[in-house]
């Protein structure tokens, strides 16, 4: 079963004929555990794809795989049909320059203020005259909704103002691809309204390709044109989100609809209960 | 007998691979160091914070010390009847040992540690990869002007302390103890040569380089977890400091 739904990862990936990224037979092993064990997917150009999945199942490993802060123990990773892993230190910060990523908690740079976060970038790879990069940095905060918080500092900001500036800064360089490391954990339900309206309008506004690795399904529902599960390492589904949630696979369902039991079981593996209540260890 | 020898080969196994890893880090530093200096404007923000934060607590200390210095030279140089030579004694204490030494230790417990706790706090925040991801070189933009601010702040601060310590044991040798004032520095002046400073230079310089070179290595390097960042503070401090006194007693033998 596991074997068909990567084979039509890839045959998807395939028919579309404009994977921005492509993974292939991936297989990651980190404290003696092996993550990922012949993954297959591919991000569809212009697409906003959902990553899902079970915590613990690799879902930042691959992040971090497809923007090469870790390497793959075999297998192929590549963004814009360059294989990441092969790149070279100044290769793979050109190819960075084209990426954004959205870090869980934002990873604002503490000891600045608003405008020099979302600036950061721009002072640090172009010379733009003073005037012009106020310009730049001004308009992203006010598509983020932030122009007026440009003095604050980080400590100062909410947490979905935190994730909105981060945003602004990740868009900055005008990248072709866009990552979101679970963008709605902590959120309240307005900051959550606005990252997910960001994340599309974003998406189709700029150009952007996206992936956004998420446990809330509903969400990510709502805004994702593809989604991938993944348990055990592998794809267990791929599709239209609509698709997955009427999938009728044990798995699929515990995850798409938060059963509390079933393919991943509710107890952690332990000995039996009478046989430890009575004095084994 | 094995399983002990086998521990040893581990144990200097892990402490030449950490040598390694220190040689290879500080060699990076090295080679980005001309690139860093292009860009003052944040290593003279370093050297505020490493150097211009530390100075209330190296002059209060320098002052002590002197102080006590003045009292104990004192005492001693009394029994030989020599109590004008103070001014010679406290100036070479102070210059050659007390300066460079104490004020390393110091420097290591404040700038080291906040050093330390501040690289470990970004990796734990994902600042690090977060510049990483936008192709910023972390050790360029963040670890190499907080190392240089730390190198030009620790001989600055050296000298600081040692004037202070002068003007405590005057303090306490000339006007509490009755040591006359003029016999005090024209010995001091007659006595100390240039060859004594330099010694005091030199040690203050490469105590620098020591303690901020372990300050960023473990904070950078730190586990991205609470507990992380409280080892690589701890480590900042127990490695510099037995550094110090180590690298005190080397540069004292080649240099006397």
């Amino acid at each position: 079963m596991g074997d068909e739904n990567q084979r039509a990862a890839g045959a998807a990936g395939a028919a579309a004929g404009d994977s921005l990224v492509r993974v292939r037979e991936l297989h990651y092993r980190a404290g003696g555990r092996a993550i990922f064990d012949g993954l297959e997917l591919d991000i569809r150009r212009g697409s906003v794809t959902a990553v899902m999945g079970p915590s613990g199942t690799g879902k930042t490993t691959l992040l971090r795989l497809i923007t090469g802060q870790l390497r793959p123990g075999s297998g192929l990773v590549e963004v814009d049909g360059r294989e990441v892993a092969s790149l070279g230190r100044e290769d793979l910060y050109r190819l960075r320059r084209r990426m954004g990523m959205l870090f869980q908690n934002g990873a604002l740079l503490t000891d600045l203020d608003v405008y020099e976060n979302v600036a950061f970038p721009l002072r640090e790879h172009t010379r733009l005259p003073e005037r012009l990069l106020r310009h730049v940095v001004l308009t992203k905060l006010q598509a983020v909704g932030l122009r007026g918080a440009w003095r604050l500092m980080p400590a100062e900001l909410s947490g979905g103002m935190a994730r909105r500036v981060a945003l602004a800064r990740a868009i900055v360089l005008d990248p072709e691809l866009l990552i979101y490391d679970e963008p709605f954990a902590g959120l309240d339900p307005v900051a959550l309204g606005v990252v997910l309206r960001l994340i599309r309008e974003l998406n189709d506004a700029l150009g952007l390709t996206s992936i956004v690795v998420s446990h809330d399904v509903q969400e990510i529902s709502a805004v994702a044109d593809q989604a991938y599960l993944l348990t055990g390492g592998r794809v267990a589904a791929a599709g239209a989100p609509r698709e997955l949630a009427a999938s009728d696979r044990a798995e699929v369902r515990q995850f798409m609809h938060g059963l509390p039991d079933g393919p991943v079981p509710f107890h952690y593996p332990a000995p039996g209960y009478a046989e430890q209540l009575g004095g084994g260890r | 007998m094995p399983a002990l020898l086998r521990e040893l080969g581990v144990s200097m196994h892990g402490a030449v691979t950490a040598l390694g890893a220190y040689a290879l880090f500080a060699a990076r530093l090295l080679a980005g160091t001309p690139r860093a200096l292009l860009r003052p404007r944040l290593v003279i923000e370093q050297v505020h914070n490493a150097g211009a934060l530390s100075l209330v607590i190296v002059m209060l200390s320098g002052l002590f010390v002197g102080m006590v210095l003045g009292l104990q030279g004192f005492d001693l140089l009394e029994r030989f009847g020599s109590e004008e030579s103070l001014g010679t004694a406290a100036a070479l204490g102070l210059l050659k040992e007390l300066g460079p030494v104490i004020t390393a230790l110091l420097f290591a417990g404040r700038a080291g540690t906040a050093l330390a706790s501040e690289l470990g706090l970004m990796r734990a925040t994902d600042q690090i990869a977060a510049m990483e991801m936008m192709a910023v070189d972390p050790v360029r933009r963040v670890v190499l002007p907080r190392f240089l601010g730390g190198v030009i702040s620790m001989p600055l601060l050296a000298a600081v302390f040692s004037m202070i310590g002068l003007f405590g044991a005057q303090l306490v040798g000339v006007q509490l103890m009755g040591v006359d004032q003029g016999q005090f520095w024209s010995q001091m002046r007659a006595t100390v040569e240039l060859g004594d400073v330099m010694e005091g230079v030199v040690k203050s310089c490469v105590f620098g380089v020591a303690c901020s070179l372990v300050a960023v290595y473990e904070g950078f390097h730190s586990a991205p977890t609470a507990e992380g960042v409280g080892r690589a503070t701890t480590r900042t401090v127990v490695i510099s400091s037995v550094l110090v006194l180590l690298l005190d007693y080397l540069l004292t033998a080649a240099l006397l």
